[in-house]
């Protein structure tokens, strides 16, 4: 955000704030919105610590016990603690599966999204500072790309490139990256126009200097939000394609894949295997897409009060 | 109008031929379906005639050559698992697929737009904020959990409805179909409702903000001052003023429902296309696969196709401009 | 205020309507009276948001939330609308009232017929068959001048013309014979010669068949070729009524002297053009005292309080302390 301008806010002079607090103080308007970022708080504070305090590390095999296998929620163990969310049919505790579950599916989401952000950005931002055949050229590309579902693009890599954690990413950048290169070109294509280029260029900096240290930063406000609901996408479609047995190997289970795992007991009433993944993985995207709905809606210059 | 579409048309054939030749050399470049296809204990001399039999021994341009030539014959190659031409195998699962979707499309508009239209005439009301957030939830769950909760809900736990298969089927038209028997409806209730959740979320959306746009235009309230009655108004004026958005919204959508239809069809083991294609990438069946992108890629040029030119049907100002251009 | 023997068909008295937003309160109709009598036109002048239009669509009942009919009485050939039940107001709307709209782009829907538009306009009011509300749609669109009413029915909205669109409108509106029309600029879209045809029209109309008119309308010009009486409004109040040649012959309220020096004239040409200064101030802040105060020449510390309604010469009542007296202009 730039810096408050006094002279044309005089509203705003009255309570004087940094711009970051003015944000802070819009974001913290919405209670469904706070409640999401304290949601999002909880669940990457579990998600970083991990392997500090899960009950147990679930994949340690030596840790399991295959008498445990399928215990319902509150059984206790044979050494006395109980299993808060029941084990797998492995034995495994089901509240640590989740906490690395969530680990995994984080990375891959965030991982997958930041590269995708990268890409997709350095191909808007070309399409839009060039112009011409380069534009037509990376723009044709995005719109055809966008026709088709993400499913089937990520279905069509998987089938080429198989299985792993590479893998995955690479399938979800591709289907990603696209949203980001038509954001950023519509945003840079808006500023382009701006007197500040014109100065830039007028000054004969080079164009990446231009693109980098004075386009780019002006276009970060859309893309910030884009990027919010994109990271949920993310983890919703690792999480899905997991579960189809595309996505990740079973040495690295995220929420996809305990939840397929536990799809086999859920017919015979063991819910909890499938249920608990699922309610993290749901906490998970809908906190994130309520993060994201609020940013939209306090960094829309139009909306601004 | 012809010259549109025709260019419309090249545009098409342009995308099909990129997509198949992506298709083709991603799916044949990688991995080596003899080694899945033939016993471990094969010797040198089957391995070199089972290869040479798939055609797997010519170089890849040449394959693909033929799979073009092939293609235009309507031959996209035999399943290496099944035996029989990978067409034939898809259009056997497409009925499944298409009924499950064409339900589920059904089902989005016919639940979505009453309760879209009931949340864009009272936007502040307790209920019109309950719908708007269902169709949030509806935005960000993944479909496969929530055909998991139906499942665990309606047929575990309930035990009303079964879980899995297209149950008792009937033909009409040559073609097999669960809508048309009792205990084929019940197999398709909960497939399709959760194939349905994404479009249901998006019809409400696109109702609701239309209903809200037009109530505002003067054309209303010239209505109103006619002396029509406000049922008239809202399920005549209202109502095919935010038909437009909905079905070409609900067009364009109809080829990612079939493609989305691969979740739901895996979840409940309902068998179409979709579950055909995963079974068929995790046994590596070549033939399979590139035949049911191809298919797929075929349909979504298609379906845009056919709404572009149903939209300048529903919408009469866009006929004019284009018998004019 | 006015003349003739018959009883008005409709008296205005103290209406009041607010609409309640967030930022507060914005009274776009204070306490406006008048009376309209069969076969006349009354005009309604005033800048944009005088609060005209919103006058008329009280009177038809169309105020949408959050604005409501807050005080005051809309005598309609003796029945207070005000007060009536949305049912009952809803057979009155389209029958015995109608109201013709500005835009004649956005008052038809674009993507129903016109015989569509027509025919349940007939049928909202009378158990007629279709054929019978379209022989009824046809003969009313060709009442207005529109050529081969047959093959018009069948039409789109987008295939006609502004003018044209108007005249269906009318047509739509004239459709059960009200006794009171209410035309909220109609002819503001529209190119000056088709603006003169209906004009002429509905005057005829007027004349012919009883019917009294409301026309609302921010042209002093129209209204002094259209209309009997004319009520000039400010700030959601009237300041100042009478009939039109007196009002504009000589015109009392400074608002109003304003106005009429603000159109422009072929008498004044190469001199500089009369202006208003400043604009029509914000509903939601107005001045204490007399609304037109900051823009008023005339000002002073008397203006600080609300003027009343005064009647400074016979059948003359205006809402000004300071009103010009001045032989005429």
């Amino acid at each position: 955000m730039t810096a408050p301008d006094t002279a044309l806010e005089p509203a705003l002079a009255a309570k004087p704030q940094t711009p970051f607090q003015r944000f802070l103080a819009d974001f913290f308007d919405s209670k469904i919105a706070t409640a999401g970022l304290v949601v999002l708080a909880i669940i990457l504070f579990v998600a970083i610590f991990a392997p500090w305090i899960s009950p147990q590390n679930p994949y340690d095999l030596s840790k399991l016990d295959i008498m445990d296998g399928r215990l319902e929620p509150g059984t206790k163990s044979m050494d006395g603690k109980p299993f808060l969310l029941g084990t797998d049919d492995q034995g495994r505790d089901m509240l640590s599966a989740i906490f690395y579950g969530l680990r995994t599916s984080l990375a891959v989401g965030v991982t997958a999204s930041f590269c995708a952000m990268i890409l997709g950005m350095t191909m808007g931002l070309t399409a839009a500072y060039f112009g011409g055949l380069v534009e037509t050229i990376i723009m044709r590309i995005v719109d055809i790309q966008l026709s088709f579902p993400s499913i089937l693009i990520a279905l069509i890599l998987l089938a080429v490139l198989g299985q792993g954690v590479d893998k995955i990413i690479i399938a979800l950048i591709a289907v990603q990256w696209a949203y980001y290169a038509r954001t950023t070109r519509g945003t840079a294509l808006v500023e382009r126009r701006k007197e500040y280029i014109e100065a830039a260029q007028c000054l004969a900096l080079g164009d990446r200097r231009v693109v980098f240290r004075h386009l780019f930063p002006n276009c970060l406000p859309p893309i910030i939000v884009v990027n919010t609901v994109l990271i949920a996408n993310a983890i919703a479609l690792e999480a899905t394609l997991s579960f189809l047995g595309l996505g990740l190997p079973i040495t690295e289970p995220s929420l996809g894949l305990l939840i397929a795992n536990g799809f086999t007991y859920l017919l015979s009433g063991k819910y909890w295997i499938s249920f608990f993944p699922g309610v993290a993985l749901l906490f998970t995207i809908v906190s994130i897409n309520l993060v994201g709905d609020q940013l939209r809606d306090v960094l829309n210059p139009r909306l601004q009060k | 109008m012809p010259v549109y579409f025709i260019r419309r048309m090249m545009q098409s054939v342009l995308v099909l031929f990129v997509m198949s030749l992506l298709v083709f050399v991603g799916v044949f470049a990688i991995g080596n379906p003899i080694d899945i296809l033939i016993s471990p204990e094969a010797d040198q001399h089957e391995i070199e005639r089972a290869t040479r039999a798939l055609g797997l021994d010519k170089p890849l341009w040449e394959q693909y050559g033929l799979f073009v030539v092939n293609a235009l014959k309507g031959d996209l190659g035999r399943s290496f698992v099944f035996n029989i031409p990978a067409i034939d195998l898809i259009l056997q699962r497409m009925p499944a697929t298409m009924e499950l979707a064409i339900t589920a499309t059904f089902m989005g508009v016919l639940l979505g737009i009453p309760l879209g239209m009931w949340a864009g005439l009272r936007p502040e009301s307790f209920s019109g904020k309950l719908i708007m957030s269902g169709s949030i939830l509806g935005f960000s769950l993944p479909t496969f959990w929530v055909g998991l909760m139906l499942i665990m809900i309606f047929a575990v736990f309930l035990g009303w409805l079964p879980s899995t298969g297209r149950g008792q089927t009937r033909e009409f038209l040559g073609v097999h179909l669960s809508i048309l028997t009792w205990d084929g409806l019940r197999h398709l209730a909960m497939p399709a409702f959760n194939l349905a959740l994404f479009k249901l979320s998006l019809v409400i959306r696109l109702a609701r903000a239309g209903t809200r746009e037009a109530i505002l235009q003067d054309y209303v309230k010239f209505a109103r001052a006619k002396g029509v009655s406000s049922r008239r108004i809202i399920g005549v004026h209202v109502f095919k003023n935010i038909m437009i958005p909905i079905v070409t919204v609900l067009g364009l959508e109809l080829g990612s429902t079939i493609a989305f239809a691969v979740v739901t069809e895996t979840v409940f083991a309902w068998p179409g296309m979709g579950k055909l294609i995963i079974d068929s990438i995790n046994l590596l069946d070549r033939p399979v696969i590139v035949a049911y992108l191809m298919v797929i890629v075929f349909m979504f040029i298609f379906i845009n196709l056919v709404v572009d030119l149903l939209y300048s049907v529903l919408d009469p100002r866009v006929r004019i401009s284009e018998s004019k251009g | 205020m006015t003349g003739g023997s018959d009883a008005p068909t409709l008296v205005v008295e103290n209406l009041r309507t607010h609409f309640f937003t967030r930022a507060g309160v914005v009274k776009a109709v204070d306490d406006v009276s008048f009376t309209v009598t069969k076969g006349r036109i009354l005009g309604l002048v005033g800048e944009s948001g005088s609060g005209k239009s919103i006058t008329g669509f009280s009177i038809i009942g169309l105020v949408d939330p959050p604005g409501r009919v807050v005080e005051g009485r809309i005598l309609f050939q003796g029945r207070d609308l005000a007060s009536l039940a949305e049912n009952e107001a809803r057979k009155l709307r389209g029958s015995r009232i109608a109201m013709i709209f500005q835009d004649p782009m956005m008052t038809l829907n674009p993507v129903l017929r016109i015989d569509t538009q027509m025919i349940e306009a007939v049928q909202a009011h009378e158990p007629v068959d279709r054929e019978t509300a379209r022989q009824r749609a046809r003969d009313a669109l060709g009442k207005v001048g529109i050529p081969s009413p047959d093959e018009r029915l069948k039409a789109y909205p987008h295939q006609f013309s502004g003018g044209m669109r108007q005249r269906v409108a009318i047509a739509t509106a004239l459709l059960h014979r009200p006794e009171l029309i209410i035309c909220d600029e109609p002819t503001t879209a529209l190119d000056v010669t088709i603006q003169g045809q209906i004009l002429y029209e509905m005057q005829k109309l007027c004349r012919d068949s009883g019917t009294a008119l409301i026309w609302i309308t921010h042209d002093l010009s129209v209204i002094a070729g259209l209309a009997d009486e004319v009520c000039v409004m400010y700030a959601g109040r009237i300041v100042e009524a009478g009939t039109v040649d007196e009002v504009l012959d000589r015109p009392l309220h400074p608002y109003t002297l304003g106005l009429i020096g603000s159109v422009p004239s072929r008498n004044v040409r190469g001199r500089p053009l009369a202006q208003i200064p400043g604009m029509t101030p914000s509903l939601l802040s107005l001045p204490p005292g007399c609304a037109f105060r900051t823009r008023c020449e005339r000002a002073d510390a008397a203006c600080m309080e609300a003027p009343a309604i005064t009647l400074p010469l016979a059948n003359r009542p205006i809402r000004c302390v300071h009103p010009n007296l001045a032989a005429s202009s």
